[in-house]
């Protein structure tokens, strides 16, 4: 018996739905079987909570008296350069911008302790920070400096913009090598004495609606503990590798791009981290909510850790030459154990995706739709599925020297 | 008994061997965790001590006698709550399992601090600055 969205909110408003977490499902499936299961549940509950790199926020500061054009000016919150290319006082802060005068790795492993990441959770949860900012002047915007304090609630807007979250799978990291390394996928032991993982698994929002089947641009979600709206596919987007008989990709595939008000987000769903040896980032909490529409949702909601297997990769040499060699696959149920078999070795697991935030980020999602506050919305896309051709490319580089020289002898010939 | 403390040796006892002392004339078993002593500095040692037929309340005395200040090492090693997200990745590299994941189900982490050695080795691998060792 199929059911529309429509119908589904409809119960939610009358507080009829029926909503359980992506991890409550399995035993509801286990007792009741996938049949009866689809009939009688409405709502999925997915969350994660991890480091995602590549999201940020943009603001609008107000205006100064007299007024000042930061665009193509310099500035800083907290140290921490913000980008400034765009009108008189909207900038974007990135959750992997360092202040200029951090020593970086020049004393390695560098500790990274303040950037973009620290600053937006600082300003989520109402503090202050310092505003500087440096600009050329204009005959309508005279002014050039500026070093003020300020509070997320004195800006207009603050709007979380994250152009690459919730990576649909993701690899495994260890280091063949004989040293040790500090990587974004944090501290690998030499000689594969450790693996590295980041997914939340069964509890994943991609992994639970795998060939995006309701999950598209417009999709209503929980981001950073307030509510926000799938913009569209996110930054690399690989929709098209390799998959398991349920569908499932067996490496890194979808992203989303995801936007919300930051006003409403709170300080435990946006968190600053700091990898040692390799930068600061943005923990983002972030969870959606899958209507099961009819028993292909609901069998696809089923997926438990033991069904999703993640690549193992080389973090001293496969992964920082570009090189797609794989040491093994394995599942998310084996990782959470504590232990990996790769090449017959034992490894020890450790994970960055907090599983235990997730489950906390699915049970508010939903108790939210349990109580009629939030309702699902009808995606207006679909993102490109695993037939769209849609893929991630390299970049392809061509040397900029060359094609100077090649532009100077252009101008020759044509003299 | 048996306890990890933190031993402080003001400069002067630098020529002073203490822990052969606690051994030889009070039969205590010293685990020495990690050490440092310099000259003209204060010198710190966290050891695990074991009374085993040795004699506990005399080595104590011996060393207030002596100007040696022993603190519990549970004082030095800080787990800051609030910070933690349970991302486990302190867990691996934990090598006494001080920090761990007992109920693999909700997958939190547990810090057990009479297990903590104090190695610092969670410091460098927790984003979140959610531990925190005073031993300087």
């Amino acid at each position: 018996m199929a059911k529309t969205i429509q119908e589904i909110n409809d119960k939610i408003r009358a507080g009829r739905a029926v909503v359980v977490t992506a991890e409550e499902i399995l035993a509801v499936v286990k007792d009741k079987g996938v049949k009866k299961a689809a009939a009688q549940v409405d709502v999925v509950t997915t969350g994660t909570f991890a480091p995602m790199c590549s999201s940020g926020a943009y603001f609008n500061l107000g205006h100064t008296k007299p007024r000042m054009k930061l665009g193509g000016g310099r500035v800083t919150l907290n140290d921490v350069p913000a980008y400034a290319g765009f009108a008189a006082v909207d900038i974007f802060m990135g959750a992997t911008a360092i202040p200029d005068d951090d020593p970086r790795n020049k004393v390695f492993p560098g500790a990274f302790p303040y950037g973009g990441g620290h600053v937006i959770e600082d300003l989520v949860a109402g503090e202050e920070v310092r505003l500087t900012a440096t600009a050329y002047g204009t005959d309508c915007y005279p002014r050039k400096a500026l070093d003020t304090l300020i509070r997320l609630a004195d800006m207009n807007e603050a709007v979380l913009f994250n152009m690459r979250n919730a990576y649909q799978n993701y690899n495994v990291a260890v280091n063949l090598s004989d040293r040790v390394l500090y990587t974004y996928m944090g501290v690998l032991q030499p000689r594969m004495r450790n693996a590295n993982y980041c997914t939340a698994g069964q509890l994943s929002p991609l992994l639970n609606d795998p060939l995006y089947r309701t999950i598209g641009v417009g999709t209503r979600i929980f981001l950073g503990g307030g509510v926000g709206y799938v913009v569209s596919q996110g930054t690399q987007h690989n929709p098209g590798v390799r998959r398991t008989d349920r569908g499932l990709p067996m490496g890194g595939s979808a992203t989303l791009a995801v936007t919300g008000d930051l006003k409403q987000m709170s300080p435990r769903w946006l968190r600053g981290a700091s990898f040692t040896g390799y930068g600061v980032t943005l923990a983002v909490g972030l969870g959606i909510p899958i209507p099961i529409l009819d028993e292909e949702m609901l069998y696809y909601v089923s997926v438990s850790d033991a069904d999703i297997v993640g690549p193992v990769v080389d973090y001293s040499e496969a992964y920082p030459n570009g090189k797609a060699e794989i040491l093994a696959h394995v599942t998310v149920a084996e990782l959470k154990s504590g232990e990996i078999v790769v090449n017959g070795k034992k490894v020890a697991t450790a994970g960055l995706s907090s599983y235990a935030r997730a489950r906390e980020v699915a049970q508010i999602l939903k108790d939210w739709i349990s109580a009629g506050n939030f309702l699902l919305s009808e995606a207006l896309e679909p993102l490109p599925g695993p037939e769209s051709g849609y893929v991630f490319k390299p970049l392809a580089e061509r040397p900029a020297i060359q094609t100077l020289t090649e532009g100077y002898s252009n101008v020759a010939s044509v003299k | 008994m048996q306890k990890k403390v933190v031993l402080n040796f003001p400069p002067h006892l630098i020529d002073q061997p203490i822990t052969y002392r606690l051994i030889k004339d009070f039969g205590l078993v010293v685990n020495i965790l990690r050490a440092r002593i310099s000259p003209r500095e204060w010198g710190r040692m966290v050891v695990e001590l074991a009374e085993d037929g040795g004699r506990w309340q005399d080595a104590m005395d011996f060393l207030a006698d002596t100007g040696v200040e022993v603190e519990p090492l549970a004082r030095e090693v800080l787990r800051h709550e609030e910070r933690c997200i349970h991302c486990t990745a302190c867990v691996s590299p934990c090598p006494t399992k001080a920090l761990d994941v007992p109920d693999r189900q909700t997958m939190t982490v547990v810090f057990d601090r009479e297990r903590c050695i104090a190695c610092e080795l969670c410091l460098k691998v927790c984003p979140y600055q959610a531990m925190e060792i005073l031993f300087e």
